[in-house]
Parts: structure tokens; C-alpha cells; sequence
């Protein structure tokens, strides 16, 4: 946090960025190179967010979450990111990609039967859109749903989904008609479940980055879905996955920033300690330009995550502000981790530093969740005003603190 | 039963190297303030009785005006309700000026039947405070401890260690105990724990309603500075075999006289 107490956090929020911080610095920071190393995925540490309430931290209480706001997502994601970003993706995925598509499109049947064991961390849920031919190009998706009395029968295959391998419940979307024109139109949305027949999934090894966390890929060979488990009306999949998208972004954002933060924290440390030309590094014009280059986009990402942030808690549609953010912070913290690599000289270049996992998990991001193209692309559009809001069946609620915490 | 828990505020321990003597001269410390993490364990302790034994807890904190964050972080993990105790001949004074202080509020407070604290602080590193609480108070007391066992009929059974040993004692209340970390696992503040504390009014007791508008004071800080930063260096010890390995780290320690 750079900007003063009463701008854009509160004392809440300080008192749960101090915890997160805590616990990333105590469950997770021990053991997360050798993690790193060995390209494992330690579910232990999902089991310590879940109990500590993170999995659930900004959905209402009432739906078993916390009834923190949206800010407090952002602060949580970035802290976790602050130490690896394996964790972040939880975040990201069980959270931003499915739990808050659910509270936002779900019916109170759905919430109470998937929202509600979601947010008390009893079951881990994923967001399946991704397929080995449809990547930045959604619409182009193979999957299909096709009814049958009662249930759908989805065919197909999802790649590259985080914690493909660990979760219980995958939002996957699918179409129900694959002719439809536009394509988009087709898409739907539903709940998949593990333990429906015809669901098999399996784990990558070999990924750049985000090595401690799990990506693998989700094969559906006629799994019967009931009807009662699709999420939104058929063909309102993409929009769907479009508002699942404004907050897994988010999360991507803010858990970007805390990969600044802490390139830039590694930094400052390393370069008053190394000494070249009898001064320390720190001294040198050409190492200070990096640090303050760091400083510039920690400063300028956090007012776009939280800009974003703020507009979720008053329930503004925030698309294009959470794209910008994305697309800065990603950027920057690939940035910003290459410039902690070159401050780290040799050192940064092995593992005994932390900065070369910076470097290999901040490429993901610029990745994940939109390319930084699209987002690009998507700037300009709403800039040219070939893309705007349009009203949306069901909104992403605004917060509330009182209608957040009611028990009942 | 009412536990009364107190807590001091003191630098991130991560931060402490920062810390200047100038800073720790003039009271104005520029360091993220953190709970003393010592403290966190009889913080757990109290809410453990609260839930073994239905005790009411109140977690107790000697400073100026504003000082909050580790009683708001002792509110969040659960401790019931918070006191801040701003007396500036204490918070100037030596560990007995603190302890009169402290001892002070607990009688203010009334009917405390165990007041429970952390080791010693990570900033002044006395160990000390607990000492003269009890000595105040003219309560038992009981250092080290790791484990309460019961509380019943008003005695209290505890296992304490000490050097080379571990025995279970006896004491009847009220009791002064400084706990060891063996003694819990603190836990984590809660979501709701935070939302209640951050919206907490502390109440203030001054030194005009304690009566301790001056303490005498035996100690004086005549000068104050920063140690020498201690220069350190690892070797790694590679070898072939584990009984290389060992070979070689013996030589070494030889060499350098340390065995
Ligand atoms: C670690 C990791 C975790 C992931 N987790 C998930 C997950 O949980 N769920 C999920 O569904 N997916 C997930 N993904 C997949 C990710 O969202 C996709 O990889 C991403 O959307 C890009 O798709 P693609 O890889 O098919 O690239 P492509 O779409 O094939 O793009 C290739 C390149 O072409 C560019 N490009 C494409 N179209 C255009 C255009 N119109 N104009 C300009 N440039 C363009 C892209 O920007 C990119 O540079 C994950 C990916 C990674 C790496």
C-alpha cells in the first residue's frame, strides 16, 4: 500500500491486508521454492486459505462467504501474489471465475448449492473456457451441450484450465447450439461436477511458471448435466463468461501489483547491499532509473486495481476499467520483474533469489484471461465506442455491508 | 472468570534494523507497528479459556492515545473487549514504572482472576514487565508456561518448563502467568474478528483516573545506541557422501576454533 490511509482503504482493509500478509508470509513463503522446484502443487495450502476464510472473503455471509467487499478481494490477491502466485490463481479462479459468476447469474437454488459450499472452501471450483482451438477466439469453441430430456450431454475438451485437477465443480461452458449466428450466441453455461460420469481431467508438467500451482486440461465424454445446473438461460453462456472475466481480471490486476511490489522490494534490498566501484549498486544512476521505473508502476497500478475495485462496490459495470488495469499491471510486473533479474546480476539468474520466479510467473498473466492484445484491442473499441455497456440480465451486485453480513 | 491479557505494541520485527535511536528517543517510532508477536500467545490463551472455561477477556495495552493497532489485532482474533492505558510517566519510566502502570489497570478493571502475557517484548526485551505486575498486584506467579491444565475452585494447574525440565504446578488465583510459545498455535485474525475490531471504540483510562500522574523511577537512559551490524558469512559444505560432508564441516569448525 503507497497511498495514505482514507484514499482508497479504510482501516479494515489494513487490518486484512496485515493478515494475508501474515499468512502468506507464514503458510506459504517457507516452502514455496522448493514447491517451485519440483513443479508440485501442495493442497495444503488451499485447505489453509479455505479455513482461514479466504476462499470465501467477498461473498455474502449468508452464502457461507466472509461479507468483505470487493476491495478486500483485490488487497487479498495481491498479497498472496506478493509471495507466489500459485496462490493468487486460487484466488482468481474459485473466486473472481466461478463464485462470483454464480452470485452474479445464479438462481438462490444454485447459490445455495454450489455458492454456498464454494465460499466455505468445502469444495474448489475452476472455469473451463479454453479449448485446444479456441483461445482468444471464444466463439470458435468445439464443446457442445446437447439436451436430452432433462439433462445435457456435454461433449468436448478444455485446456489449460488452473486447478483442473483439484477442483470439484467447473463452470464450463459449452454450446447448446453450434450453428447459431453470431457464434457467441450458441455458448451456455453450467455446472459440471466431479463426480458426474465421463468427467476426467489431468495435470501439465513443464509450464514456464506458476509451477506450484495446478493447470492441466478437463475431458467431458457425454457427462449427463442436469438441466437444474445451468447457469443463465442457453445462449447467455458468453456473456456470461464475460462478467466471470471482469473479476478474475480484477484479481490478475491486483495479484500483478503484488508482483511489482515485491520485484521491487528485492530490488532495494539487493542493490544496497551488492557493492560495485566500491558503492553500493544503489548508488548508480542507470540501477536507480529501474527502481524508480518500479515505483512508477506500483504507484499507477494501484490506483487503476482499485479504481476497479471501487466501482465493483458501488455496483458501476467496470469492463473497461478492469481490462486497463490488467492489461498496465500485467505488463508492468513483467516489467518490473525482468528489471529485478537485471539488478540481481547473476544471482537473479538462478534460483537461489526469488526474482527468476517472479520473472517466469508474471509472463502468464499477459497471457491468461485475455491476452494483453485483446485488452488492447478492447481499449480502443470502447475509446471508438464500437463496443459498450449494454444492460445485463442479472448485475454484479453492489456492496452492501449490512445486506453482505445478515445472516439470514 | 475474567482474563486480562496485555498486549504491547512494538515494531515489525522485519523492520526493527530500520528503527534509529533517535527514533526510539523521541517515542516516535517509524516502523509498521505489529502486535509484540510474544503477546499473540497469551492472546490465544485467553480466547481458549473464554471457550474451555467461559471466561471473559480484556486485552490491556499501555500507550499514548492512538495506539491501537495491537489491541484492534488482539480484538480481531477474538480477546472480548480492549483497554488502553495512556500513562506518560509509565510510557517514559523503566519496566517498574510500566509494571505499576499495567498492574494499575488490571485492578481498575476489577474482579481478574489470571492476567496472562507474552514472554518479553522484541523491542525492549526485559522479560521483566510480568515480574512486577505480580509483585504490584501481590499476586502468584508463574513463568514459562506451557500448558494450562485446568483452572477449578479457584487453583489454577499449569506445566511449566525450565531449564531441563518440565514440571506441573498448583496455584491458587489470582495468578500472574507468562506464557511460552509451546503453549498454542495463535491463530490468524478473522474476517469477522477484523470487521468487529476495526469498528471498535477503545476506551482510554488516564493517569489522572489511576492516580499515576508521576511514577519514580529508579532507571535513566543515559545514552542509547545501535549495535554494530554483525558481519556473517555461509559456507556451504559439499562432498560426495553425507560422511564427507561431515568430515569436512568437523575440519572446518576445528579451524575455527569453535569446537
Ligand atoms: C497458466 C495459465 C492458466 C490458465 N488458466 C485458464 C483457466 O483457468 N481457464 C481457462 O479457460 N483458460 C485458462 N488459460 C488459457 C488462457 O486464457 C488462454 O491461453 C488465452 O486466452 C489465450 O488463448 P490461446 O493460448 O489460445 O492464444 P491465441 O488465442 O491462439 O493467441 C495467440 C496470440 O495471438 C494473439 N491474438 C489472437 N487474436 C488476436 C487478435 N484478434 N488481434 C491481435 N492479436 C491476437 C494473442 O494475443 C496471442 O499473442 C490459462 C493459461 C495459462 C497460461
Amino acid at each position: 500500500m503507497t497511498s495514505p490511509m482514507g484514499f482508497l482503504f479504510n482501516e479494515e482493509h489494513e487490518m486484512v491486508r496485515k493478515m494475508v500478509r501474515e499468512f502468506a508470509a507464514k503458510e506459504i513463503a517457507p516452502k514455496i521454492k522448493e514447491l517451485d522446484r519440483k513443479q508440485q502443487h501442495d493442497p495444503a495450502i488451499i485447505a489453509k486459505m479455505a479455513e482461514q476464510g479466504l476462499l470465501g472473503i467477498c461473498i455474502p455471509v449468508r452464502y457461507g462467504g466472509q461479507g468483505m467487499d470487493y476491495i478486500s478481494l483485490g488487497i487479498v490477491s495481491e498479497e498472496l501474489e506478493y509471495v507466489d502466485t500459485s496462490a493468487r490463481v486460487v484466488m482468481s479462479v474459485h473466486v473472481g471465475l466461478n463464485s462470483l459468476g454464480v452470485l452474479q447469474w445464479g438462481t438462490e437454488e444454485q447459490k445455495q448449492r454450489f455458492l454456498v459450499p464454494q465460499a466455505r472452501g468445502e469444495k474448489i471450483a475452476c472455469f473451463c473456457l479454453t479449448e485446444p482451438d479456441a483461445g482468444t477466439d471464444v466463439q470458435a469453441m468445439r464443446s457442445t451441450a446437447r439436451r436430452e430430456g432433462d439433462h445435457y450431454i456435454l461433449n468436448g475438451e478444455k485446456v489449460w484450465i488452473s486447478l483442473a485437477d483439484v477442483a470439484d465443480h467447473f463452470l464450463v461452458f459449452a454450446k447448446t447450439d453450434p450453428q447459431a449466428e453470431p457464434p457467441y450466441r450458441g455458448i451456455s453455461a453450467f455446472m459440471m461436477t466431479r463426480d458426474m460420469p465421463g468427467v476426467t481431467t489431468g495435470s501439465y508438467h513443464g509450464k514456464l511458471g506458476v509451477r506450484a500451482g495446478n493447470t492441466g486440461w478437463v475431458k467431458m465424454d457425454d457427462v449427463p448435466v442436469p438441466v437444474e445446473n445451468r447457469i443463465g438461460e442457453e445462449g447467455e453462456g458468453f456473456k456470461i463468461a464475460l462478467s466471470c472475466l471482469d473479476n478474475g481480471r480484477y484479481t490478475v490486476a491486483a495479484g500483478a501489483l503484488g508482483l511489482i511490489r515485491a520485484s521491487l522490494d528485492a530490488s532495494v534490498r539487493y542493490a544496497q547491499q551488492r557493492k560495485t566501484f566500491g558503492v553500493p549498486i544503489a548508488q548508480h544512476q542507470l540501477v536507480k532509473r529501474m527502481i524508480s521505473l518500479m515505483v512508477q508502476r506500483r504507484d499507477a497500478g494501484e490506483l487503476l486495481v482499485y479504481k476497479a475495485g471501487w466501482m465493483k462496490n458501488q455496483g458501476l459495470r467496470n469492463s473497461r476499467e478492469t481490462t486497463l488495469a490488467k492489461w498496465f499491471c500485467t505488463d508492468a510486473s513483467f516489467d518490473s520483474a525482468a528489471d529485478a533479474v537485471q539488478i540481481h546480476g547473476a544471482y537473479g539468474y538462478s534460483d537461489e533469489y526469488d526474482v527468476e520466479r517472479f520473472l517466469r510467473n508474471s509472463k502468464g498473466a499477459v497471457i491468461y484471461e485475455g491476452t494483453r492484445e485483446l485488452q488492447q484491442l478492447l481499449q480502443a473499441d470502447y475509446e471508438f465506442g464500437y463496443r459498450r455497456y449494454r444492460p445485463l440480465r442479472c448485475e454484479l451486485p453492489a456492496y452492501d455491508p449490512e445486506e453482505w453480513t445478515r445472516e439470514a | 472468570m475474567k482474563v486480562a491479557v496485555l498486549i504491547k505494541q512494538t515494531p515489525d520485527t522485519a523492520e526493527l534494523p530500520k528503527v534509529s535511536p533517535e527514533e526510539v528517543r523521541s517515542g516516535d517510532v517509524k516502523a509498521t507497528m505489529v502486535i509484540n508477536p510474544w503477546d499473540e500467545y497469551a492472546a490465544e490463551e485467553a480466547i481458549q479459556l473464554g471457550d474451555r472455561f467461559g471466561a471473559s477477556s480484556v486485552a490491556i495495552s499501555l500507550g499514548k492515545e492512538g495506539e491501537t493497532d495491537a489491541l484492534k489485532h488482539a480484538l480481531a482474533m477474538g480477546v472480548n473487549s480492549a483497554l488502553l492505558v495512556d500513562v506518560e510517566a509509565a510510557r517514559e519510566g523503566d519496566v517498574w514504572a510500566v509494571a505499576t502502570a499495567l498492574a494499575a489497570a488490571v485492578q481498575h478493571e476489577g474482579d481478574v482472576d489470571v492476567v496472562l502475557t507474552g514472554k518479553m517484548s522484541v523491542d525492549g526485551n526485559s522479560g521483566a514487565v510480568y515480574t512486577g505486575v505480580a509483585c504490584k498486584l501481590g499476586w502468584n506467579l508463574l513463568v514459562n508456561v506451557t500448558k494450562i491444565v485446568d483452572i477449578a475452585d479457584g487453583v489454577v494447574t499449569a506445566e511449566r518448563s525450565f531449564e531441563g525440565g518440565q514440571e506441573t504446578v498448583t496455584m491458587p488465583l489470582p495468578v500472574v502467568i507468562s506464557v511460552a510459545k509451546e503453549i498454542n498455535d495463535p491463530r490468524y485474525p478473522s474476517f469477522m474478528g477484523i470487521r468487529k475490531a476495526s469498528r471498535a471504540k477503545i476506551p482510554v483510562l488516564t493517569a489522572q483516573e489511576l492516580g499515576l500522574e508521576s511514577i519514580p523511577r529508579a532507571v535513566r537512559w543515559e545514552n542509547l545506541r545501535k549495535p554494530e551490524a554483525r558481519h556473517t558469512e555461509v559456507q556451504i559444505i559439499e562432498g560426495e557422501t553425507v560422511e564427507e560432508q561431515a568430515a569436512k564441516l568437523v575440519d572446518a569448525l576445528l579451524a575455527e576454533k569453535v569446537i
